[in-house]
């Protein structure tokens, strides 16, 4: 997910050329407070012409309890983005004041409730405790992320390089997210010439169960890509264990084993699901 | 209408426009400066839009400069849209 | 006359002579011998133990028979540091020389001051492979009479040999000289590298002057320049300033947008069929060009790939590519650092060779003929694949043609990689101002937004498509790109020449017209 400061013209209209599987123009933190108007504008006519290509669209908009919140929405909704990215989500409840909102918009416009998505960002301490019930409850939000920046403002801690601090935060969110069965977005890794780093964090952050990474510059994009893509080698194995499990299903056989490894349910599940972020079917 | 304020919209970097507005004294009509990097290639085209964008609000006794440096037209309307709207006092931003 | 791609040439030019239209691009190679006659080299005689030295260059260019309507010419090896050229027109023009031919291999920034000779009738008539900056806006407008003759490296060994440039005298700076003349841009304070485009020059003009800053003891070795071509050997405080030589692009870019582009033509290129072991392989100076080299470079190790050579304007990353073992040699005729002159220095297998061996396409065989892959930039690209190098988007001459013709022409497979448009000009043109490159030796271009392949490499393009690249027809991406930036309004040009754009083969490719300003 390519984070593209919203009042910044140059990146937006190159925005689509990185191959990012989703792109987040931001008329939060990145702009400025007297250019949120400007940034508004801005993106809603971006949005309007320019072709982003593959990569999914998604609008991080300001805070409802902010002086810009409410008008982002109005301008934003109708356009219907892949999905809006609300940030310092705290509660279910500020979840419903804001799909209200959303939902009033896109009757005025008569558009569905279900086609647009939400993101919610939980970037305070009351948001991680609050996790499971905001990621649970509704349907139309279908990622949560974590923005490790502002927590650790929140917490009151220095950030450092090999995340101690939000690590809890980490690993609450995605169970949250896991339980609640969404997508789980890790934050930006800021240091832009850091390579190594950057590909540790982002292996950790898969090892503990996040389903992306936030990148702020697009070099950072092909690391993130490699970790994240099932190789050739897991692909192969994960074909065939549905291969397998399939026409032994059909055989009236439950367990069985491959290279004398037992493959049972949960692992059918994982190998089915790696081939779907592969784009594979079994045929 | 006419700008009540000056206003400002826009960066120096590059694909973006600058749009200064300033009010002008009653029955002053419209004062329209523009500088491109790509005044040749684009010149005509962006003067036209800046026309239809004034005609859109019912601009007049407006003095508009255009700092432009390679803008795509969406952003050009864009910080049209906004430098008219923050003149107009309907949108808080700044002059400076 | 049209010529075969469609632009028109005029028969004859005063003070050019007769042009031949260009008809292809491996037509008159075709014939297996060049129709051309050539002129004869000087023939000269020195008594033994002459002195060749001069106090000043003053000195060495007074006894070098100055006269008007003469023909001076100098290398481009310092690039954008080099003194020389503007002090030796001053002291021409100094002299009271009038009307000089002024034939540099290119011409760079630092040569503006020489535009008040233009303006007023010392210099008359230019050959060069690149004009920039505030010369290149001024004979745009048309400073002068006569137009500038725009050549290739290789093409510009062929006038000499045919004697459509004939050299009266030859200023060549060295890093390094001895007495007798023998020279070389290896070594010394000012070292520059290779001297590969001065080697034809010492060899045909009537007069030569070595300018060092750095007199060595006899012998100076490597002899680059031998001193059987040398008149007159002079020792100056400083020839030029080295460290300006590479001016930022001998480093891989940290732009996004090119290393994107660079990125995706390195796919291409592994997924073309001629990413082999063995390969022989050329990349341009800078920006998303050199970029490519780092990706491959990462290929190569990952599939333990190793080719052949390297040739061109070498820098540090081709010589790092060297040293890892991932080609056996580079072929040098412009170093773009010093790491690079020292390599060429200390490493056998970093070799240096003059421009008519890189690429004059008139004996049997340069080595462009030996070329795999070549990536090119441009300034501008059509619809036929055919490429601008040498005029910008507002008109004005502005690049150069260097070596692209030439290495296009040999390249078994040519990749051009450029952004679809900067600062809001599309690059992606129907028709461009000037073509230097034809579309026929081009095969591939890659934009952030899509890869074109020319129709005429089906096998290509299919294996690219099977490889699942992003390939567009270059009419879409056009289209595509004038739906982004807008059509911009035509430049308008007034009917005389300004410039003439010369193939490789001494044909005329294109012709320059003279802004009209408002």
């Amino acid at each position: 997910m390519l984070y593209i400061p919203g009042n910044n013209p140059a990146m937006i209209q190159q925005g689509g050329i990185y191959g990012a599987d989703s792109i987040l123009l931001d008329l939060e933190d990145a702009v400025a407070l007297n250019q949120k108007d400007a940034a508004r504008t801005l993106v809603r006519n971006m949005i309007l012409v320019t072709d982003f290509y593959d990569s999914e669209v998604c609008v991080r908009v300001n805070h409802l309890s902010t002086p810009f919140g409410l008008a982002d929405l109005e301008e934003i909704v109708p356009l219907q983005p892949s999905a809006i990215r609300y940030p310092k989500t705290e509660s279910p409840e500020e979840v419903i004041e804001l799909l209200n909102i959303i939902e009033r918009i896109e009757d005025r416009h008569g558009l569905p409730h279900d086609k647009m998505t939400l993101h919610a960002m939980i970037e305070t301490a009351m948001g991680v405790q609050n996790v499971f019930n905001i990621a649970s409850k509704f349907s139309r939000i279908d990622a949560i992320t974590i923005g490790g920046q502002d927590l650790t403002a929140d917490m009151n801690i220095i950030y450092t390089p090999d995340g101690t601090g939000i690590d809890f935060a980490r690993k609450r969110i995605v169970m949250a997210a896991k339980a609640s069965h969404i997508d789980v977005i890790d934050t930006v890794f800021p240091d832009v010439n850091d390579e190594e780093g950057l590909r540790r964090e982002t292996e950790y952050a898969k090892k503990i169960g996040f389903t992306g990474k936030a990148i702020i510059n697009p070099r950072q994009i092909d690391v993130v890509h490699e970790v994240f893509t099932p190789t050739d080698e897991e692909i192969r194995k994960a074909y065939r264990i549905v291969k397998e499990w399939r026409s032994n299903s059909a055989a009236g056989i439950g367990v069985f084993a491959i290279d004398g490894k037992m493959i049972d349910a949960p692992i059918v599940a994982r190998a089915e699901y790696l081939l779907r972020l592969a784009n594979v079917t079994v045929g | 209408m006419k700008p009540k304020i000056p206003a400002q919209s826009g960066t120096f970097e590059s694909s973006d426009v600058i749009v200064l507005i300033e009010p002008l004294p009653n029955r002053s009509g419209r004062k329209i400066e523009i500088s491109s990097t790509v005044m040749k290639q684009y010149g005509a085209s962006f003067r036209q839009i800046v026309d239809e964008m004034l005609d859109k609000y019912e601009m007049t006794d407006i003095h508009l400069i255009a700092k432009d440096k390679g803008a795509l037209e969406p952003t050009i309307k864009a910080r049209l849209e906004t430098a008219i709207k923050r003149s107009l006092g309907q949108q808080e931003g700044t002059l400076t | 006359m049209l010529n075969s791609l469609g632009r028109e040439i005029p028969e004859y030019i005063e003070g050019i002579g007769k042009l031949e239209p260009f008809q292809g691009a491996l037509t008159k190679l075709s014939k297996g011998w060049m129709d051309e006659p050539t002129i004869p080299a000087p023939n000269k005689a020195y008594l033994p133990h002459q002195s060749k030295l001069c106090k000043t260059l003053e000195e060495a260019i007074i006894r070098s028979n100055p006269h008007n309507g003469m023909t001076v010419s100098f290398h481009h090896h310092l690039r954008n540091g080099d003194i020389l050229l503007v002090q030796t027109l001053t002291i021409l023009h100094n002299m009271g020389i009038r009307e000089i031919t002024l034939a540099s291999s290119s011409l760079n920034e630092c040569h503006d001051p020489i535009l008040p000779y233009l303006v007023d009738g010392t210099v008359t008539r230019i050959f060069s492979s690149g004009i920039r900056s505030e010369l290149g806006h001024a004979i745009s407008k048309g400073v002068l009479d006569t137009p500038v003759v725009i050549h290739s490296h290789g093409g510009r060994v062929r006038c000499i040999h045919t004697g459509k440039i004939q050299i009266d005298l030859a200023v060549i700076p060295a890093s390094a000289a001895d007495c007798e003349g023998n020279a070389t841009g290896s070594h010394g304070k000012s070292a520059f590298g290779s001297i590969g485009y001065a080697v034809i020059d010492a060899r045909y003009a009537k007069q030569v002057i070595v300018v060092t800053d750095n007199l060595v003891n006899f012998p100076c070795i490597p002899l680059s320049i031998s001193q059987n071509f040398i008149d007159h050997v002079v020792l100056v405080d400083s020839i030029g300033d080295a460290s300006k030589i590479a001016t930022g692009t001998t480093r891989i870019t940290n732009s996004p947008m090119d290393l994107r582009i660079a990125k995706l033509a390195a796919d291409v290129i592994e997924h073309s069929g001629f990413f082999v072991t063995g390969f022989a392989f050329q990349v341009g100076a800078g920006g998303a060009s050199l970029a490519v080299a780092k990706f491959i470079r990462e290929k190569m190790k990952k599939k333990g790939l190793k080719g052949s050579f390297m040739l061109g304007g070498i820098t540090s990353y081709c010589v790092d590519m060297l040293n890892e073992g991932l080609f056996e040699t580079i072929f040098d005729v412009q170093s773009f650092d010093a790491v690079v002159s020292n390599s060429l220095l200390n490493n056998r297998h970093h070799i240096e060779i003059p421009a008519a061996l890189y690429a004059n396409p008139f004996n049997c065989g340069c080595i462009t003929n030996k070329i795999d892959v070549v990536v090119l930039g441009a300034l501008e690209i059509d619809v036929d694949f055919n490429v601008n190098v040498i005029t910008g988007s507002e008109g004005k001459i502005r690049g150069a043609s260097g070596g692209h013709s030439d290495t296009a022409s040999g390249a078994k497979l040519t990749v051009v990689v450029c952004p679809s448009f900067r600062g809001r000009i599309p690059i992606i043109k129907k028709r461009v101002h000037t073509i230097v490159t034809p579309g026929e030796t081009v095969h591939v271009l890659v934009t952030e937004r899509g890869t074109c392949v020319n129709p005429a490499f089906p096998e290509l393009e299919a294996n690219l498509r099977k490889a699942g690249l992003n390939i567009k027809e270059i009419h879409d991406l056009e289209i595509e790109v004038d739906k982004i930036t807008g059509i911009p309004a035509p430049l308008e040009y007034t009917d005389k020449i300004v410039g003439v754009v010369e193939y490789r083969d001494g044909t005329i490719i294109d012709v320059i017209h003279q802004l009209k300003e408002k």
